[in-house]
Formats: C-alpha cells, structure tokens, sequence
C-alpha cells in the first residue's frame, strides 16, 4: 500500500481578547513556520494543516491569552469553493450565523473561566443570607462609580 | 479522557470547554470533515453515499422526513460513541445542519436514555448565568474519568494472564 497522506484538520480559532489581535495571533503562526495554511477573519483565524502541527499551533496561540481564546474543529478547509464566499457570489457563510451568536457570549464565557482559574468560590446561589461586607460595598461602589 | 457529546452539535463553546478541561468532544465538524474531505464523495450536493440514508434508518423509521435520518446518519454514531453529554437548554439559533427539531428531540431522548452522565444546562444570557454556566461544565467534566474505561478492562485483562502463566 502507498503512504497514506497525513490527516489534515481544519480549526477556527476564536480571540475574544482585549491583548492578543488576529492579526498577532497570525504573525505568530508565520513566524513557528509550521506548513499550514492560516486564514484571518474578523473574528480570528482559520487554521489547516497536518493534525500534530495544527493542534502544537493551536496550543501556542492559545497560550497567548488562555481564557479568551477559543478553539473548534471545522470541517471544510479554509478558503474551500464550496464555502468560500468569494465564489459563492458573497453573503454570510453557513454556519456563521452561531458562530456569531456564540462569539457575543465569548467575553462572559472568558470572565467565568477568569474567575475559575483564580479559585474563586463557585457560586452558584446563595446559599445563606449574611451581611454585606464592607470590603464588597466598597467594591461595589467603586465598581459603579468607575461606570 | 471521555468522549462527550454536546448539544448543539456545532458549539464553539461547549467543544472549547470540553477540550479545555482534558475530554474529547463529539461534534458535528469531525463528522462532516469525513463527508467533504474523502475523495471518493463528490461535491455538493451529492456529498452522500448510498449508505448513509441507510445508516439513519437504524434511528428514525421510514416515514420520517428524509431530513431527520440523514442528519442522524452523522449523529447517531457520535451518540453510540459518547460516554458523556452536554445538553444547553435553548440555544438562541438552531438553524443550519443543526435547524430541524425533530432531529433535535431525537438526539436529546437518545442520548438521555443511553444512560451515561448528562449535563443539562440553559444556554447563559448575562454574565452571572455565564459564570454558573461555565461552573456546572467544569464540576461535571472534572468529575469524568480522564483515563479510558477500555484502557484499565485491558489492564485488568492482563494482570489475571500474568497469573496464569506464574502458576
């Protein structure tokens, strides 16, 4: 049997960060010189290549800011006819649609995850009723006032 | 690592999270990467084989719309696949290959009466939900086993040869 050509997968990566911008999360894959093929949209990247190079990629650039970037499989590689809006005659990709309303969530998804990497206690509800510190009225003051 | 099946099927988020906290996620893409990338299928829109109407009949019967079994022909296996599912409650789009809701309910009582551990959740919409929403993901993949149940059957399979063999 002949070799058998290396799984190419395909992955979007989703920045929902005020530090890192597509176009740096880019630059670092130009720069790793992995052979992949990188595509930037406004909402990040699309990534394609070998499946080792595409997931050691992936793992850098989430590096970059942990909480704030997201990763999914795709299926059609980036810049595929047949999802490609250049030779569709434009309008919005299928599947763009919930990425879209899945990306106005990222920043209070990435806040959560923030808040669960700090170990902060996982409230859930309140469980008993106490008295309002005063170190949290301060915070929420201010927190106001900042506003 | 579990395999988890998430709902909806294509969820940035939900395949995120569950690869974020060391488990493999079940999703539509992986499956659809198959159909468009495999050189024997063709382009659009005969990106079917003949079998797979068929592989939907095991799901849905025959007079169910076309629709539903072809969708379950790339959803049933990644159901019989997990040991683990993730199901958000009202997910604000549900169009697309993940808009027939037929489909939808049939996956959900599939995979609740396949009796693994299911998560069910109500898609977050302010940050306070986002925060609860994301606590509850993390408690119940944390609590899935990261190492595969086939990998200690197999351990446990060998240590009763060794035995065999010192007796």
């Amino acid at each position: 049997m002949t070799e058998t050509q290396k799984e190419e997968v395909t992955k979007y990566i989703v920045i929902s960060s005020d530090e890192v911008l597509p176009s740096d999360a880019a630059m670092k894959i130009y720069e790793s010189e992995f052979p992949v093929t990188v595509k930037e949209t406004c909402f990040g990247l699309i990534v394609t290549g070998a499946k080792d190079d595409v997931q050691t990629l992936v793992e850098k650039i989430r590096q970059l800011d942990k909480n704030h970037i997201f990763v999914k499989d795709r299926g059609f590689p980036a810049g595929d006819e047949r999802r490609c809006r250049a030779s569709r005659g434009g309008g919005p990709r299928p599947g763009f649609h919930f990425l879209r309303e899945e990306v106005k969530m990222l920043p209070a998804i990435g806040a959560a995850l923030d808040e669960l990497e700090a170990k902060e206690p996982v409230k859930e509800e309140h469980k008993e009723k106490c008295r309002l510190k005063i170190s949290d009225l301060e915070k929420v003051i201010e927190e106001e006032l900042a506003r | 690592m579990a395999k988890v099946f998430i709902y909806p099927v294509n969820s940035l988020i939900l395949a995120d999270l569950v690869e974020r906290f060391g488990h493999k996620p079940l999703t539509m893409m992986s499956q659809i990467r198959e159909k468009v990338t495999n050189i024997s299928l063709d382009s659009p829109p005969i990106n079917i084989t003949p079998e797979d109407p068929k592989l939907g009949l095991k799901y849905a019967a025959i007079e169910v719309p076309p629709g539903v079994r072809g969708r379950m022909a790339l959803i049933g296996p990644l159901i019989e696949e997990a040991e683990a599912a993730i199901i958000v409650e009202n997910p604000p789009t549900n169009f697309g290959c993940v808009g027939c809701n037929r489909t939808n309910e049939l996956m959900k009582y599939l995979i609740r009466s396949k009796g693994v551990p299911v998560l069910e959740v109500k898609y977050p919409e302010s940050d306070e939900e986002a925060r609860n929403f994301v606590n509850k993901i993390a408690a119940f993949l944390e609590s899935l086993p990261k190492e595969k149940p086939e990998e200690n059957e197999m351990m446990k399979e060998k240590e009763p040869a060794k035995m065999e063999i010192g007796e």
